[in-house]
């Protein structure tokens, strides 16, 4: 096993690729080599039953939140046609692009001078975080959904099934590795969150993290409460995949291969006229999601924004915006290809084990970015005075710096943290296409690349798009990696819009938030424009 | 479309280059680099430090964050760290710099009316920060509330309101209470304001200001600045801002707490010339002016007026203890808070 698992070129690639990927995950573990019994003691005396429960209670309300809204909303554009269907499905995406604190921070000014609600509570974080979160599930929902045939419905229906039922029995458990996973994402993002709960001052895992090291000075101690969260998600992914370890769920349509045959192809899933009455309802449905989660914060921000448009200094916004750009657009190409590459080793590769080599590497989303940043840090500030002593050696001259405090610090940053983003679409994607295929077309003499080129890509597009606009959008988002990796100089809006922020000026903050929340939304639209063509 | 998304991508990474190139371009141009990690933001120290750039020919090159991890980086960066110049907005960080081993004494001659510094010189004050005890007027009858411990008098159960105590000031308050109290008192004092709580902790110290006003609790405490910035804000925050008052307690005895901006020489510093001549800058009437006037700071220099808006606070007496140990005792004084249930 052992020696064919080394001449596997696949398994070699993706075994090289998740090592470096896991340098900061193995750091941040290795601070488990020493425990100090008394502080763990005074952690647990205090505080370590409330940042769990906390956490606990943050992640499941969001899990729960963002599946319900995501899944129903899914449910409602793919299956029935309803007043302004068309323009939901892509619209329903757009609170993606609101940073959680953001939502967080615009929400507690409105509800303040409201008075009546207090937001700055576990269940206001839930709320919001859901609200942010739940288009991951919406979005992998709506395909799994759409991609379902219709012949199980008519089936279905000869079967006396009702519509609700067909919904619990068949849609859902079918749609489940897509719906799970966009949860998934939902509650590592939760637990991972630091903004939001530090302002509504709830005591969290990740609030412990930052108070043991920060307050405490203990980088040891929070580095080993930041594994035991990684730890924990691994355990609770690997659970997930267990239960359904004996289940495919392949698309058996035929495949619209070529532009040909794809004109000719029946579509999925007819939609369901609806009484007059249910087809404004679910207008109203979605459109009050879409009010709370995006128009409502988004027009705050603007108006909050429009009063300080006449301070700002022009070049530097444009820097701002360039900046933030680049690395979002680099950073998705970057990572997708990296979460391709890793996908199609584990479809290739005759070896189990690179399922858990790719998901130890995409175990960054649930470390808090600063912590994962600091991850970094240690390996690089290593590497740097090796590069250092031998380029010494060489020509005499020390080089500085090469990796710590410029972008490739940053840009590994975005791989650890995002990659697991991208690996969930390009697997669900992967996941969906039957591996008969592959035997017919490696049968019929072509090689790999013909297969990936000629059947997979067409197929995959979706889904990399898809992978490429989360992350582009999370990159956009990111704060606080950037924050302590960027080189200096370097200023993003998300960075901007926090230094405003943590000074406690929020109305000053509106307006880079409201920039990341427009060139958020380009990619989406975008997005639903190239999916509307397929 | 794979053409489309190649020229884009072509486009975007020609832009960073030229993006990058041009600054590398602008950075050479100057003879003299200053590389600076400041915990203030950029929005608080950058129009000082462009000043200080013009004056003296030298390109300063900036990164902030928060500080601790800005030390982290530091530390990781190890001796071939870029960083001259350490800034930060509290003394806990300046002395973990220092026991960290990633500052130097600083050698420039610093002027007489400094005594906020560090007893070897590796870091220095720029300004002070008071944390007095801010309260509603209408409901808290004057000389009512004389000192910190006042606040935990049984008749303001419910009715006092304070951010988290994951928050540097808190830390330092108890930290620095720690010092001239001792452990018992500190410890009885954090449970009986964390009994005495209007509602668990929440939001930052503007947000207690107005918590006070919107009667959701009658006594709050805050940095001065904060509430000097709401009263030179919007029409909105003003008329927040001016409906409490500042009470400056334990004027009779040990006086109200005091923090410190400061700055500190990188350990590795390459350019500790330049770095220096930014501390006597900075320590100088133009920089000192900037801090009192714009940002409503104390200014260490005491020959320089104050601000209308802290002006009309008063004038107190602060706290007067070994700020090093300040630094050595936040973790301390973090667990004095865990145990007293202080979220």
């Amino acid at each position: 096993m052992a020696i064919t698992s080394l001449r596997d070129p696949w398994f070699i690639s993706a075994l090289c690729l998740c090592a470096l990927l896991g340098v900061p995950i193995i750091a941040i573990l290795w601070s488990f080599t020493e425990i100090s019994v008394p502080l763990w003691t005074h952690l647990i005396d205090t505080n370590l039953s409330l940042y769990i429960g906390n956490s606990l209670l943050l992640a499941l309300g969001v899990g729960l939140g963002s599946g319900i809204l995501g899944v129903s909303l899914a449910w409602c554009v793919t299956q029935y046609e309803f007043w302004g269907r068309s323009w939901f499905q892509w619209a329903l995406l757009l609170p993606l692009a609101m940073p959680a604190y953001i939502m967080a921070y615009t929400y507690t000014g409105l509800f303040d001078d409201l008075g009546w609600f207090d937001s700055r509570s576990l269940v206001g974080a839930i709320a919001f975080m859901s609200l942010v979160l739940y288009p991951y599930v919406f979005m992998l929902a709506k395909t799994a959904f759409s991609g379902q045939q219709q012949q199980y419905q008519e089936v279905a229906a000869t079967l006396g099934i009702t519509r609700s039922a067909y919904f619990i029995k068949i849609a859902l458990p079918i749609a489940r590795p897509a719906v799970l996973t966009g949860v998934a994402l939902a509650m590592m993002e939760a637990l991972a969150d630091y903004g939001t709960v530090a302002f509504f001052g709830i005591s969290t895992f990740t609030t412990g993290i930052f108070r043991t090291w920060f307050g405490m000075g203990e980088m040891q101690l929070a580095s080993q409460l930041a594994g035991g969260l990684a730890l924990f998600v691994l355990i609770v992914l690997g659970l997930e995949k267990h239960s359904r370890r004996n289940m495919r769920f392949y698309q058996t349509q035929d495949l619209p291969v070529n532009k040909h045959s794809s004109s000719t192809v029946q579509p999925a899933n007819p939609l369901t006229i609806q009484s007059p009455l249910s087809y404004y309802l679910l207008s109203a449905y979605c459109f009050t999601v879409l009010l709370i989660a995006f128009i409502v914060p988004v027009t705050q921000l603007c108006v909050w924004a429009w009063g300080t448009v006449q301070t700002i200094d022009v070049a530097e916004y444009w820097t701002l915006l360039v900046n933030s750009f680049s690395l979002a657009f680099v950073s998705s190409i970057l990572i997708v290809f990296i979460a391709l590459c890793l996908s199609y080793a584990q479809r290739f590769s005759q070896t189990k084990s690179v399922g858990y080599l790719t998901q130890f590497a995409s175990l960054g989303y649930a470390i808090p970015g600063t912590v994962l940043a600091i991850g970094i840090l240690q390996p690089f500030g290593w590497l740097d005075e090796q590069v250092n002593y031998i380029w010494y050696e060489w020509f005499g001259e020390y080089i500085g710096l090469v990796f710590s405090g410029t972008f490739v610090a940053l840009f590994f940053a975005y791989c650890v943290r995002f990659l697991s983003v991208a690996m969930h679409n390009t697997q669900t994607g992967l996941e969906r296409i039957k591996p008969n295929i592959d035997d017919a077309v490696l049968t019929l003499g072509r090689g790999r690349m013909s297969l990936m080129r000629r059947i997979h890509f067409p197929l995959l597009r979706k889904s990399l798009l898809a992978a490429s606009i989360l992350v582009f959008v999370d990159v956009l988002k990111e704060l606080p990696a950037t924050l302590i990796l960027r080189p200096f100089n370097f200023n993003t809006l998300a960075v901007k819009a926090f230094e405003y922020a943590s000074d406690e000026r929020l109305i000053a903050a509106a307006l880079p938030s409201v920039t990341i929340v427009i060139i958020g939304i380009i990619p989406v639209i975008m997005l639903t424009r190239a999916m509307k063509q397929s | 479309m794979r053409k489309i998304v190649f020229g884009l991508f072509a486009s975007v990474l020609s832009i960073s280059f030229v993006a990058t190139n041009a600054s590398a371009n602008a950075t050479e141009a100057s003879p003299q680099q200053l590389n600076i990690y400041s915990a203030r933001n950029e929005a608080l120290i950058k129009p000082l430090l462009d000043q200080f750039a013009a004056q003296h020919d030298v390109t300063i090159n900036l990164v902030t964050g928060k500080a601790d991890a800005l030390l982290a980086r530091a530390k990781s960066e190890g001796r071939f760290s870029p960083v001259d110049i350490i800034i930060t907005t509290d003394v806990g960080r300046l002395s973990r710099a220092k026991s960290q081993g990633l500052t130097q004494p600083i050698t420039a001659v610093l002027p007489d009316f400094v005594t906020l510094q560090d007893p070897q010189q590796h870091w220095v004050a720029l300004t002070t920060r008071n944390r007095p005890i801010m309260i509603n007027p209408k409901k808290i009858a004057p000389g009512e509330i004389t000192r910190y411990e006042d606040l935990l008098k049984p008749e303001y159960k419910g009715r006092v309101c304070v951010r988290s105590s994951t928050n540097i000031y808190n830390q330092s308050m108890v930290a620095a209470m720690l010092i001239q109290q001792g452990e018992a008192v500190t410890l009885a004092w954090a449970k009986g304001l964390v009994d005495n709580f209007a509602r668990r902790p929440k939001g930052g110290d503007r947000d207690q200001i107005k918590a006070v006003v919107a009667g959701v609790c009658d006594i709050a405490l805050a940095n001065t600045y904060y509430l000097a910035a709401m009263r030179n804000a919007d029409a909105e925050s003003v008329a927040i801002a001016n409906q409490v008052k500042v009470v400056w307690p334990n004027q009779s005895d040990r006086g109200v707490h005091l923090n410190i901006s400061g700055i500190a020489v990188a350990k590795y510093a390459q350019n500790t010339d330049i770095a220096n001549q930014l501390i006597t800058f900075m320590l100088g009437q133009q920089a000192q002016d900037w801090y009192a006037k714009t940002n409503h700071e104390y200014p260490v220099d005491p020959k320089i007026e104050w601000s209308s808006t802290l002006q009309a606070m008063g004038t107190f007496t602060s706290e007067n203890v070994e700020l090093n140990q300040v630094g050595e005792l936040n973790a301390k004084a973090l667990q004095i808070m865990d145990k007293a249930g202080w979220q």
